[in-house]
């Protein structure tokens, strides 16, 4: 019998070379332990709904009423249904191209386009063009989209912050590009530092690597820092001096925990500084339904907007999108609810006030609370969750723990959230999932678990924590920063 | 366009990127704060030429440039176009509405959808409902339980949350069971993954196969386009194999050898072999031991099987059933350890025609965990597919039994989907086969018709001059003159020298007549006007 096709050794290289840590050793332990009956806090991956954040009731409402229409015509909708989430399912049903069981245009729906279009403009002060901004089944998959188009093979390069949200990674890897990393500062808020920029594009030109793209996630993920605009300013520069179009990964837009610096667009800056970077800079912005106060992952809705992209490359984007004809119905409606919220004296207005404040401004508890529980323990630094989902902190590891690690065969930040999970059941992803200096480790947990449940979490990882540091500390000085 | 500052800078800028390539850098920016630059715009020289601008055709992956779907290719982007004239010019045309003949799109053309199943949809989406006793007025008892049953299976009854990456357990159980149910052997829900459509399950398999251009992937000629286009943006190469028009569209055993050999030669290792059945765009359903033939030519020549089954309850023709090739495998014997499978389902198309959920699943069987470990990293970076989908595919391999409330009128409104395609498919391939020129093979099963046209000498050098394809010209001639969109043969692939057109059967069957009596009118002008 001849070898077969699918024996491991004759699998596409990179896909073997592909890492994503959010689902990989970690999790799978946790759910293995799940299985055998330990209460497990999954906080690796920003999971929302999973943690207790319930769906806001108007969006939902309305994509019910769409998926069963012949619920309209009944007399009795009304017991069930306001008024409002009636009208706003049948607004959507009619730009779609016969309900949600037909595919749309391979770009998304063009009314749900329009609405985006709107949201943009509102939000950023400058027009923009439903033409350019395409729907898909998360903003992952427009990630994957986009890199797949620049990347020839591993002579081009993509800029990506470390520590790195791994879709980035690992699509990279995926399409056999090659990954030019810029350092974030932890001292200075995990501040950008156009320095870093040029000295990695320097180290990659060396390698012979043209730099293409770069990708800038605002709020960061893991390390939640907000941009300001002067950083936003100096990053299309930049862009533009070298060359390079810009990915703007700006999918926690919604989740802002601190007044200072708040969530300012790309595109709003690249328009602001007026012509010819304004013209030249190319820049493609991502956003998703995951995250903010509608957290529906599960939907798999997203957009990206497209910015001085020439016209042909448009219509080979286009091209590549129609092959998997179109993206979920469903989740394009949800993108519309998003964009295009209800409007004080809406029926629902209230309830949406208060369901979507009441997340985000929980959340901004979460984040101080557990930035503060962090900090508590003698070897924990931890910047403030200044908006995302997450928190990051630095575990300062004393040498025996390294050594224990190495015994076991396990990178240290691995070896010790292992010891976490089994301890206490929560479930982080080590900090080398994401990317961090040499010799400096971190962990990455969200700030999901409910507000209730944070103290007993924090108390929890703190008497790990400590005891941890019990066993392997020969109080001879900490792992360096 | 990028305009250029300063020309001598300029020259002086291209210069030095000729002579040191690496010295792309401007000078390191003096500036005291880290986090402000104190160069301005008018410091640096001026950026490259516009034709190196990072994203722009000539800088972008060639493998984009290479894949070509034509399902919505040229002839529909006319169609669009031509729709908007219709809006804002009334009366522009000899038509006034397009009839869109394209793609597998059920519902756009009024279809309906199954009832049950979106009643359960909805109570999946808006779980609170479900305590009200209202509800009970608006719902069919057991989709209400039905949906309980749904939500108990995940965790928190959180729809809205990402699941486990291959989809969520409970209902890769009820895939499974129904697997089972339908080929008589077990399946395992470890097998099965859940994909936003049966689309993107195509693509992973294609990026874990497929390592360089060396590597081949057998594909049918007639082929579903994303095949094609899926091998070209992976950088591989696709071995074509005919299928037989004059044999009912029939897969030889003899040509698939013919083929592998041809691409041996060529220094092409076959990595896989994808059958579609029932065909797309060619409609034949294959007969039991043509599929055995099959499963022994993969074994032997260590090919992964690849099996297209998103048409498997799309059959028209009594002699015929579908069955699938696991079941077919597993009954000649062979199990994990002989030959690799992997069967592709979706929710798009049988009798629920829901393409815009995107839902389907693969399941893969016949190969080690370790390959298992590499399809789960790739499908976890994608976190998972969308839960209603998921939610969906359960529903289509377990619907109402007998006995269950909703099981007349599922019954009902399945048999009258299936009856009248069936009727469709017969009435459009009588009119097909009724044209001057044109023969058309009957259409088993699936969506489709693929009539073939024997253009006259006249029409194909009106085609040359129009520096188009033969069938493309027809197509959009056709489109022109009447508003019907088909699909140009070569979208699909064909014999050299022979043309094609594909044409759904999924306009209702109110409008069917019209299609006839438009096509039959413009195909008779059409060769007068091209009579040699």
């Amino acid at each position: 019998m001849a070898p077969k096709a699918l024996d491991y050794d004759s699998l596409n290289e990179n896909v073997k070379k592909v890492q994503y840590a959010v689902r990989g050793e970690l999790y799978l332990r946790a759910s293995e332990l799940q299985k055998e009956g330990k209460k497990i806090i999954f906080t690796n991956v920003g999971n929302p709904h999973a943690l207790g954040q319930k769906p806001l009731t108007f969006p939902r409402q309305v994509i019910a009423l769409c998926q069963a229409p012949f619920l309209l015509d009944d007399p009795n909708v009304g017991l069930l249904f306001p008024a409002d989430a009636i009208a706003r399912a049948k607004h959507y049903l009619a730009m779609t191209s016969g309900g949600l069981g037909a595919y749309s245009d391979s770009r998304g729906m063009p009314g749900v386009r329009k609405e985006v279009a709107n949201f943009i403009e509102r939000r950023d002060g400058y027009p923009s063009d439903p033409e350019v901004i395409f729907l898909t089944d998360g903003a992952s998959k427009g990630v994957m989209q986009i890199l797949n188009t620049i990347i020839r093979g591993e002579g081009d390069g993509v800029l990506v912050p470390v520590p790195q949200y791994p879709l980035y990674s690992a699509a990279i890897s995926l399409f056999g590009g090659s990954l030019v990393p810029y350092y974030l500062e932890e001292t200075a808020n995990w501040g950008l530092d156009v320095n870093q920029l040029r000295q990695s594009v320097a180290q990659a030109h060396s390698k012979g690597i043209t730099v293409r793209a770069m990708v800038i996630i605002n709020p960061g993920n893991p390390t939640g820092q907000c941009l300001s605009e002067a950083n936003l300013r100096e990053i299309l520069h930049y862009c533009y001096q070298e060359n390079l179009v810009l990915l703007g990964d700006e999918v926690y837009q919604q989740n802002i925990y601190q007044d200072e610096r708040p969530f300012i667009s790309a595109r709003k800056v690249l328009m602001g500084m007026g012509p010819p970077v304004s013209k030249e800079v190319q820049l493609v912005s991502f956003h998703t339904v995951s995250k903010g106060y509608f957290g529906e992952c599960g939907q798999r809705g997203g957009y990206f907007e497209m910015t001085n992209i020439p016209p042909k490359t448009v219509d080979e984007i286009y091209k590549v999108a129609s092959v998997s004809l179109s993206p979920n119905v469903p989740a394009q409606i949800f993108m519309g609810l998003m964009v295009n919220p209800l409007k004080p004296g809406d029926l629902s207005y209230e309830q949406f006030i208060r369901e979507s404040k009441g997340i985000i401004e929980s959340l901004r508890r979460r984040a101080r609370m557990m930035t503060d529980g962090f900090n508590s323990c003698k070897n924990v630094i931890c910047n403030f969750t200044e908006g995302a989902m997450y928190s990051f902190p630095q575990i300062r590891l004393p040498p025996k723990a390294i050594e224990a690690a190495k015994k076991a065969g396990k990178v240290p930040d691995v070896f010790y959230c292992l010891k976490l999970l089994e301890a206490t059941g929560i479930s982080t992803v080590p900090g080398s999932g994401f990317g961090q200096k040499e010799g400096v480790f971190h962990l990455r947990t969200t700030i999901l678990p409910a507000e209730e449940e944070m103290p007993e979490i924090m108390s929890s990882f703190k008497k790990f924590n400590d005891e941890f540091m019990e066993q392997y500390d020969d109080h001879s000085g900490y792992s360096r920063l | 366009m990028r305009r250029f500052v300063i020309g001598s800078a300029k020259a002086l800028f291209n210069r030095s990127c000729q002579n040191h390539p690496n010295v792309l850098l401007r000078p390191l920016a003096s500036s005291h704060s880290r986090f402000l630059s104190s160069t301005s715009v008018l410091d640096s020289p001026p950026p490259p030429p516009s034709s190196m601008a990072p994203v722009s055709l000539d800088t972008i992956n060639p493998k984009v440039l290479k894949c070509e779907y034509a399902v919505r290719g040229e002839v529909v982007t006319l169609a669009q176009a031509l729709q908007e004239e219709l809006k804002s010019k009334p009366g522009s045309h000899p038509f006034d509405e397009i009839l869109y003949c394209n793609i597998g799109n059920p519902q756009s053309l009024g279809q309906q959808p199954i009832t049950f199943f979106r009643e359960v949809l909805a109570l999946c989406d808006h779980p609170s409902i479900l305590d009200k006793s209202e509800t009970q007025g608006l719902f069919s008892a057991d989709a209400i339980e039905r949906a309980w049953q749904i939500l108990d299976q995940i965790p928190g009854r959180a729809t809205g949350a990402y699941s486990h990456s291959q989809g969520i357990k409970g209902l890769r159980d009820t895939i499974a069971a129904g697997i089972a149910a339908r080929d008589g052997f077990p399946a395992d829900p470890n097998d099965i993954f859940l994909t936003d459509g049966a689309s993107p399950a195509v693509h992973m398999m294609m990026q874990l196969l497929i390592r360089s251009e060396k590597d081949g992937i057998l594909c049918p000629i007639p082929q579903y386009p994303l095949y094609s286009a899926s091998i070209a943006l992976h950088g591989g190469t696709l071995v074509p194999y005919y299928l037989d028009e004059a044999a009912g569209w029939g897969l030889e055993v003899s040509e698939l050898k013919k083929q592998l050999a041809d691409a041996k030669t060529k220094g092409i290792t076959p990595r896989a072999l994808v059958v579609i059945n029932p065909g797309n765009p060619t409609g034949q359903v294959l007969a039991e031991d043509n599929q055995r033939e099959i499963v022994d030519f993969c074994k032997t020549e260590g090919l992964v099987l690849l099996a297209d089954e998103v048409y498997q309850e799309n059959v028209y023709v009594p002699e015929k059933k579908f069955h699938s090739f696991k079941k077919v495998a597993r009954s000649m014997g062979y199990g994990e350890k002989d030959i690799s499978v992997v069967s592709f389902q979706s929710v798009s198309k049988g009798y629920y025609g829901e393409c815009g959920k995107r839902g389907g699943y693969m399941e893969v069987t016949g190969f080690g965990p370790e390959i298992r470990e590499q399809i789960y990293k790739v499908a976890s970076v994608n976190l998972c597919s969308n839960i209603s989908g998921q939610i969906l595919a359960s529903l289509v391999m377990s619907p109402p039994k007998v006995g269950d409330e909703s099981y007349e009128s599922y019954s009902a409104e399945k048999d009258g989907i299936l009856s009248s395609l069936a009727r469709r498919a017969k009435t459009l391939e009588d009119a097909f086969n009724k044209l001057e020129g044109v023969t058309c093979n009957k259409a088993e099963g699936a969506m489709y018709l693929f009539p073939r046209i024997r253009l006259p000498e006249k029409a194909i050098k009106a085609a040359e001059a129009a520096k188009t394809a033969p069938d493309n010209f027809y197509c959009r001639r056709l489109l022109n003159a009447t508003g019907i969109v088909f699909v140009p043969g070569s979208g699909f692939g064909q014999v050299a020298g022979t043309w094609h057109f594909r044409c759904t059967i999924l306009p209702q069957e109110d409008k069917i007549p019209a299609v006839v009596s438009r096509l039959t009118e413009f195909h008779k002008s059409f060769m007068e006007e091209f009579r040699n």
